[in-house]
């Protein structure tokens, strides 16, 4: 639970265009765990807990709750109106089940969605771009800024709606898949702009 | 003309063809890239005719079985100029369309770029950069081998982004493929033509000749080694494949096991319950597996593996060979695996991941087994081919303990206990080493397997870990490289072990790449291949 907190301390903030550090600068160091802490650290995982290298992980617009909500709500809409199709065509009340089901199983999930949104991170450290996803099924993934072949931004019909962006990077290997939603269009522009200089300037062959 | 004055022309022609301007390919390539339709078309009229024929020399009377025969209508009605016109026509016309095509089918190749166009009605242009370029592939299918033809493939990083010069020569194939490489690592220009007046041709056996005699010889030479200028060079395969390994180790494989099992099964069920309907599912099986087991066994029959001084070489085939040149830093991650009846001979077998990839299932066909069968001796040879600066004495001793039984103190960080329950028997072998150039990733205790990634060549590296592996304080790791057979993860590691392994490697990662000059491989005078080259010539 500790790594949530984190990622939700207030310091997190969404950085605006010019508040975008460079990587250069030594990060602010947040408070160092002391190195026994560790171990027993490690069961929540957190491979930053004790780097003290550490930047503050940056969150995603809270507005991307939205997104990912109504996205989660809509599935489960549909999916909930496909399960239920046995029932109307048989009549049998029982099979009410499976669209019950699918319906608490959507709407479980949808009440993780604000602390999903706010468990997605990422930081610009010196060499590398790091992400973070998830609670349940954690990823970090980080990738160098010269392995980077092209970063793509993608908006949906909701995320235009609140005027997001999701950025996505892409290297020679397909399961990088790093993808960071729900981030601010002139940020995700500003974020673009900055990860293709800095891939520039640290290029590197495949 | 004596062979040494021969291989040197063939170099100049091939210099000469890469000058950058314009050039056409061989004359015969619209009749070999369509050879297997010419060949079928041609065959098909001689057996449909070929008593007519025979009847036309020999001198007897026509039978004339019945009408309908649209040759016995045009004999009958006197059209036999006509029919005659009619196929000259269509003749002068496919030779038309041949020539054409030739005609606008050329390719350039420039410092900094190869580029092909072709097409009568679409036309097409392909280009590649020379610093991309991750191997090169000398074909030769069957048929064109009968013409001392060749293709040449420049492999350019990403899928099936292969630019294709097909057919040329043999000579100029070989040829062309050292200028290209020699264009794309970089060497600068007045220090190779340096190079290459001091260099010499290698002596050759000149009592052949002719032009028969000259086609037998390159059929059956391995390649044309004759246009490499450095005899110490030519090269020497590290590994000699013997017909009864290769022979027990296709039969010990787990494909072929697998597939005889399955096969039985089939036989068996079919029998007992009467089943035939069954044997209608083995027999397609029984082809297609069946072959493709077969024509791994034929084409790994004449493998070679061999350093040049634009990489490692290594070959294929019986019939149709492929040749293919992987400059160095090509290979983005190698896996030595044993499948489980190898054990008992101490046999592995190596496949690799590389950034190009070409889907064609002919004679050209991407080599991902770099090594088909080796003993654990032949294993390093290969290692040490491929990745000269990573395979230390360090290394190598945890490579040695990568391939053997986990023991305790063996320099990987393995799994610990409690992950019996996800690794029931390889949880003590299941674990990592991290070293300076390197990561490798150990694996399986039934079916035993060693990954290596080059940190230079990794793109990316995660962490994971979902609900079950948190309890147990277990977590995934997996290191991107690009697609391939080899996928380099690991599972089951202690949360700790995991967390130290994604810093340390995303640390080095960078470090490494940035730190790497592969992509113009011999423009540094310190790396070793350009000593290499310089050593021979001297």
């Amino acid at each position: 639970m500790t790594t949530i907190t984190r990622i939700a301390a207030p310091s997190a903030c969404i950085c605006s265009v010019d508040a975008v550090t460079d990587p250069q600068t030594p990060p602010v160091t947040p408070p160092v765990a002391p190195p026994a802490a560790a171990s027993s650290a490690s069961r929540l995982l957190d491979p930053f807990a004790v780097d003290p290298a550490l930047g503050e992980w940056r969150r995603v617009s809270s507005r991307y709750l939205w997104v990912d909500l109504l996205g989660g709500l809509f599935g489960t809409v549909v999916f909930t109106a496909i399960s239920s199709i046995p029932f109307w065509l048989s009549g049998v009340v029982w099979l009410l089940v499976i669209p019950a089901v699918v319906l608490v199983t959507g709407l479980i999930i949808a009440a993780f969605v604000p602390r999903r949104v706010r468990a997605i991170g990422y930081q610009l450290r010196a060499d590398d771009f790091l992400v973070r996803r998830g609670i349940m099924f954690q990823r970090f993934a980080a990738v160098p800024y010269g392995r980077m072949q092209l970063v793509d931004i993608n908006r949906g019909p909701l995320d235009r709606a609140l005027g997001l962006a999701e950025l996505k990077l892409v290297t020679a290997a397909s399961a990088s898949n790093v993808a960071v939603p729900g981030l601010p269009m002139a940020d995700a522009e500003a974020l673009r702009d900055r990860l293709v200089e800095l891939a520039e300037s640290r290029r590197a062959g495949l | 003309m004596t062979d040494r004055a021969g291989a040197r022309r063939f170099v100049r022609e091939a210099e000469n063809l890469a000058d950058g301007e314009w050039h056409r390919l061989h004359p015969a390539t619209p009749l070999l890239r369509g050879g297997f339709a010419f060949v079928a078309i041609v065959g098909f009229v001689i057996a449909n005719l070929r008593e007519r024929i025979l009847d036309f020399f020999v001198g007897g009377r026509p039978a004339y079985a019945g009408g309908g025969d649209p040759l016995d209508l045009i004999v009958e009605r006197g059209l036999i100029p006509l029919a005659l016109l009619a196929v000259l026509v269509i003749l002068l016309i496919v030779i038309a369309i041949f020539w054409l095509s030739w005609r606008v089918h050329s390719f350039r190749i420039t410092d900094e770029l190869v580029e092909v166009r072709s097409g009568i009605l679409f036309r097409t242009n392909r280009r590649g950069r020379l610093d991309r370029i991750q191997g090169i592939n000398v074909g030769r299918p069957l048929f064109a081998r009968l013409f001392g033809a060749a293709r040449l493939d420049i492999n350019v990083a990403g899928h099936d982004a292969n630019v294709q010069l097909a057919y040329l020569s043999g000579r100029n194939a070989d040829a062309l493929r050292h200028v290209i490489l020699k264009l794309a690592s970089g060497t600068r220009d007045a220090e190779s033509r340096a190079r290459d007046a001091g260099a010499t041709a290698p002596e050759h056996d000149g009592s052949l000749g002719g032009i028969v005699s000259q086609r037998a010889r390159e059929f059956l030479a391995p390649e044309y080694s004759a246009v490499h200028r450095d005899a110490e060079l030519a090269p020497t395969s590290v590994v000699a494949m013997h017909t009864g390994r290769l022979l027990g180790a296709t039969v010990l494989h787990d494909r072929t096991v697998i597939f005889v099992l399955l096969v039985i099964t089939g036989i068996v069920l079919a029998s007992l319950a009467h089943a035939f309907f069954v044997l209608f599912g083995v027999v397609p099986l029984l082809f297609g597996v069946g072959s493709q087991i077969v024509r791994r066994f034929s084409r790994s029959l004449r493998y070679t593996i061999a350093a040049t001084p634009d990489g490692v070489r290594v070959g294929y085939g019986l019939l149709s060979t492929s040749n293919e040149t992987l400059p160095p830093g090509r290979i983005h991650s190698i896996e030595i695996q044993q499948p489980l009846l190898w054990r008992p001979a101490g046999w592995w077998e190596v496949r690799i991941n590389l950034a190009a990839h070409s889907d064609r299932q002919e004679g050209g066909r991407r080599t991902s087994t770099i090594l088909p069968v080796g003993s654990r001796a032949e294993v390093f040879a290969v290692l040490e081919l491929v990745f000269p600066e990573i395979v230390d004495a360090g290394v190598r001793a945890h490579l040695e303990a990568g391939l053997s039984r986990a023991t305790p103190g063996d320099g990987f960080t393995t799994s610990p206990r409690r992950a019996v329950v996800l690794r029931w028997f390889s949880w003590r072998r299941n674990g990592f080493t991290l070293e300076p150039a390197a990561v490798l990733l150990r694996r399986g205790a039934i079916w035993r397997s060693l990954v290596l990634v080059p940190t230079a060549r990794m793109q990316s590296v995660s962490l994971h870990q979902g609900p079950l592996l948190r309890m147990l304080r277990l977590a995934d790791v997996h290191v991107h490289t690009v697609t391939g057979p080899i996928r380099a993860t690991l599972g089951a590691l202690d949360a700790a072990d995991a967390t130290r392994f994604f810093r340390e490697v995303a640390a080095s990662g960078v470090v490494a790449a940035a730190a790497d000059r592969s992509h113009r491989w011999a423009a540094h005078p310190a790396t070793p291949t350009s000593r290499t080259l310089s050593g021979g010539a001297a």
